[in-house]
C-alpha cells in the first residue's frame, strides 16, 4: 500500500512535465493540422538555456525557469515565421521531413556546443532532500514540479474558458475556416499559441533537468513520449493532454518499479490500447 | 496530384481499363537506364561496394515502405518492425546451424509475413494519428520485447554467431562486398519486378483508388479492408526479407534493427525520393545513404547538422521529392521545346 503512494507521487510528477511539453503540440496540431516534431527541440533548448544560466552566468535555478520559457517561445516563433507557415497547407509527409531535418539540426547544434555528455547541475537547497508522509519518504523537487505544473494547467485552462483569446483558439480548432469567416485572425492566433506552446516546452525542459537529465539525444528520445500523450489524449485538447500525461507517467513508473524487468513495455501497451478503444483519443473530437 | 502523373504516364488517352494498365506498365528508357546504372558501383567505385551493398538493402526495405505508404496511404512510423523479425529471423536460423541464404531470405519473409498478417488486421482499421501511433507503438514494442528476450536475442548486444554459408554454394563473401553487392542488388531487381507487376495491375490501380479516397472505393466494389491486409502483409514479407540481406551480408544483428530509428529513417528516405512512384524509395535511400557516409566522413560527430540541412532543403525546393522534381522538370522541357 505504502509504496503505491510513492509510486503514484512519482508518476504523477513525471506525468505532468510530459503535460508541460507536449501541451503545446497538441494544441498546435489541433488548430492548424501542423505536424511539429520538432516540439522536443524547444524542450531541450529549454533546458540547455537553465543549464547555461545556472552554470555559467550563475542564476539561480527559479530565475532561469523564466529564461527557459522566454528561450523556448522566441526560437518557436521564429522557426514558425521562417518555415513552418509556409507548410500549413503541405502534407503532413513533407511537414514531417522538414521538421524531423529541424530536431537533426538541433541535436548537431547541441552536440557541437554541449558535447554529447550529460549536463550537470545543482538544484539549491531548499529543492532538495525528501520529506516523509505516512512512512513514505517523497521529494521536495518533485512535489514543486507538481505544484508548478498544476498552477500552469490552471491558468491554462482559465485563459481558454474565459478568455477572448482562449475563445479565438478553441474557435480556431473546432473549425478553422469557419473562425477565419467569422473574422478571427487564425495565423496570427497561430503564431501566438505556437509561441505559448514552445514557451510551455521549454519551460518543460528546464523542470525536467534534474528528473530526466539534459543530453543533445533529448529531442529524439521524449519526442515519443510527447506523441504518445499528445495521441493518447486527443488533438487540441488540454484536458485530454493532461489525463493522458498523467496516465502514461503513472504507468510508466508503476511498471519501472513493479515489473522492471518489463522495462517501457508497459507504457507502450498503454498507449495501444488506449488509441485502439479511442482512436481519436481520450478528449478527441476528430 | 495523382491525376496529373496519371495523364502524363499516358499521354494518349487509352481505351479501355486494360489499354490504360498495359500503357503503364511499359518499360521506359529512363527505367532500364536506372537499372544498368546500378552495375555501375562494380566499375567505377569498387571501393564502396559495402555501402552499395546496404544501399540496395536499404532500397528494398524503402520499396516496401511505398508499396504501403506512397499507394496505399497507410503512414507507417513503425516498419522496421518487419525489417527487424526477417533480420532476427535469418541470424537465428544461422546461428542454429543452418546459414545457406536464399532458404535463409525464404524463412525471413514468411516469419515477417506471417507478424505482418496479424498486425493488418488492426492496422487496416485505423487511420490518421492514431495509425501513425499505432504503428509506432508496436514497432517499440517489439524492440523492447527483443531487448527482454536476451536468452534468444543476445538482447542489448545483440545476436552473436551468425555465420552465412557460401552463395549457391559457390560464391565467397568476400571483404570488398563484390558478393554482396551481387546478391542485394538481384535481390532488389527481382523484387521490384513483383513490386512493379503488382502496381500496374488492377489490384494496384484499386489501392491508389483506396489512397485517395477511402470512403468511396467501397461503393464501387472494392473490398478495401483486405486489399489493406494483403498489400500489408506483402510489404512486411519484402520488408522481412531485406532484414534477412543485411543480417546475412553484415553476420551481425542488432537491436537497431528495429528500432524507431530505422522507421523513421526509412521513412524520410522514401519522402525524400519521392512518394507513390515505386523508384522514389530507390533514389531516396541512395541519396540519404551515401550523403551520410559522405557527411560522416567529413565531420564524424556533427554529421547529423548537414542531413538535417539536406532534408530542410529538400522540402523547401523539391516539395514531391526528388523524382517529383525532375518529373516537374521534364515536363517544363517538354513544353518549351
Amino acid at each position: 500500500m505504502l509504496p503505491a503512494l510513492g509510486v503514484l507521487f512519482d508518476g504523477v510528477a513525471y506525468g505532468m512535465l510530459l503535460f508541460l511539453m507536449s501541451v503545446g503540440l497538441s494544441v498546435t496540431l489541433g488548430m492548424m493540422n501542423f505536424v511539429n516534431l520538432a516540439h522536443c527541440s524547444f524542450a531541450m533548448l529549454g533546458g540547455y538555456v537553465t543549464v547555461t544560466l545556472m552554470n555559467a552566468a550563475g542564476w539561480p535555478f527559479l530565475a532561469t525557469l523564466p529564461a527557459a520559457f522566454v528561450g523556448g517561445a522566441v526560437a518557436s516563433i521564429a522557426l514558425e515565421r521562417v518555415f513552418f507557415r509556409r507548410f500549413y497547407n503541405s502534407n503532413e509527409l513533407n511537414q514531417c521531413l522538414l521538421t524531423i531535418g529541424i530536431v537533426f539540426v538541433s541535436i548537431a547544434a547541441a552536440a557541437y556546443l554541449y558535447g554529447t555528455d550529460q549536463q550537470p547541475m545543482q538544484l539549491p537547497p531548499y529543492l532538495r532532500g525528501s520529506f516523509n508522509v505516512a512512512g513514505v519518504d517523497l521529494a521536495v523537487y518533485r512535489l514543486f514540479l507538481i505544484v508548478v505544473a498544476a498552477l500552469i494547467t490552471v491558468v491554462l485552462m482559465v485563459t481558454l474558458e474565459s478568455t477572448r483569446f482562449g475563445a479565438q483558439v478553441r474557435a480556431a480548432v473546432n473549425n478553422q475556416r469557419m473562425a477565419r469567416g467569422l473574422g478571427i485572425d487564425v495565423d496570427r492566433l497561430f503564431a501566438f499559441t505556437f509561441a505559448l506552446g514552445g514557451g510551455l516546452a521549454g519551460l518543460g525542459g528546464g523542470l525536467a533537468l534534474p528528473m530526466l537529465g539534459l543530453d543533445p539525444s533529448f529531442a529524439l528520445t521524449y519526442l515519443i513520449y510527447v506523441l504518445i500523450v499528445v495521441a493518447v489524449g486527443g488533438l487540441g485538447s488540454i484536458a485530454g493532454s493532461l489525463a493522458a500525461a498523467m496516465l502514461l507517467g503513472v504507468a510508466d513508473m508503476a511498471g519501472k518499479y513493479y515489473v522492471p524487468a518489463l522495462g517501457s513495455v508497459l507504457i507502450y501497451l498503454v498507449m495501444l490500447v488506449m488509441i485502439m478503444w479511442r482512436p481519436t483519443g481520450l478528449f478527441g473530437r476528430r | 496530384m495523382t491525376s496529373e502523373t496519371l495523364a502524363a504516364a499516358a499521354p494518349a488517352a487509352p481505351a479501355g481499363p486494360h489499354e490504360f494498365l498495359h500503357a503503364q506498365a511499359r518499360w521506359r528508357w529512363s527505367e532500364i537506364a536506372f537499372w544498368l546504372a546500378t552495375l555501375l558501383p562494380f566499375v567505377l567505385t569498387p571501393d564502396y561496394l559495402v555501402l552499395a551493398s546496404q544501399v540496395a538493402i536499404t532500397a528494398l526495405f524503402a520499396l516496401s515502405l511505398d508499396l504501403i505508404l506512397g499507394f496505399s496511404g497507410i503512414v507507417s512510423l513503425g516498419h522496421a518492425a518487419y525489417f527487424g523479425v526477417g533480420a532476427y529471423t535469418a541470424g537465428l536460423i544461422s546461428v542454429w546451424g543452418w546459414g545457406e541464404p536464399l532458404t535463409g531470405l525464404v524463412a525471413a519473409g514468411i516469419a515477417a509475413g506471417i507478424v505482418g498478417y496479424v498486425t493488418s488486421f488492426v492496422i487496416a482499421r485505423f487511420r490518421h494519428l492514431a495509425l501513425i501511433m499505432i504503428t509506432l507503438g508496436f514497432c517499440l514494442l517489439l524492440q523492447e520485447a527483443a531487448n527482454d528476450a536476451n536468452w534468444l536475442t543476445g538482447g542489448f548486444n545483440g545476436l552473436q554467431g551468425v555465420h552465412t554459408w557460401k552463395l549457391l554454394g559457390a560464391f565467397d563473401w568476400d571483404l570488398y562486398g563484390y558478393t554482396a553487392y551481387a546478391y542485394a542488388l538481384a535481390g532488389l531487381f527481382v523484387i521490384f519486378l513483383v513490386a512493379r507487376r503488382i502496381i500496374h495491375s488492377p489490384f494496384g490501380l484499386a489501392l491508389r483508388g483506396i489512397r485517395e479516397n477511402g470512403a468511396r472505393m467501397p461503393a464501387i466494389g472494392a473490398p478495401i479492408l483486405s486489399h489493406i491486409r494483403t498489400i500489408y502483409t506483402i510489404a512486411a514479407i519484402i520488408a522481412g526479407v531485406a532484414g534477412a540481406m543485411l543480417t546475412q551480408t553484415t553476420e551481425t544483428v542488432s537491436l537497431e534493427a528495429l528500432g524507431f530509428q530505422r522507421s523513421a529513417d526509412v521513412l524520410v528516405m522514401l519522402i525524400v525520393g519521392g512518394t507513390g512512384r515505386l523508384y522514389g524509395g530507390l533514389i531516396g535511400a541512395a541519396v540519404y545513404m551515401v550523403a551520410r557516409d559522405q557527411f560522416s566522413g567529413l565531420n564524424p560527430q556533427y554529421w547529423y547538422f548537414w542531413i538535417g540541412l539536406l532534408l530542410i532543403a529538400i522540402v523547401m525546393f523539391l516539395p514531391n521529392g526528388i523524382l517529383g522534381g525532375l518529373e516537374l522538370l521534364a515536363r517544363r522541357l517538354k513544353v518549351r521545346p
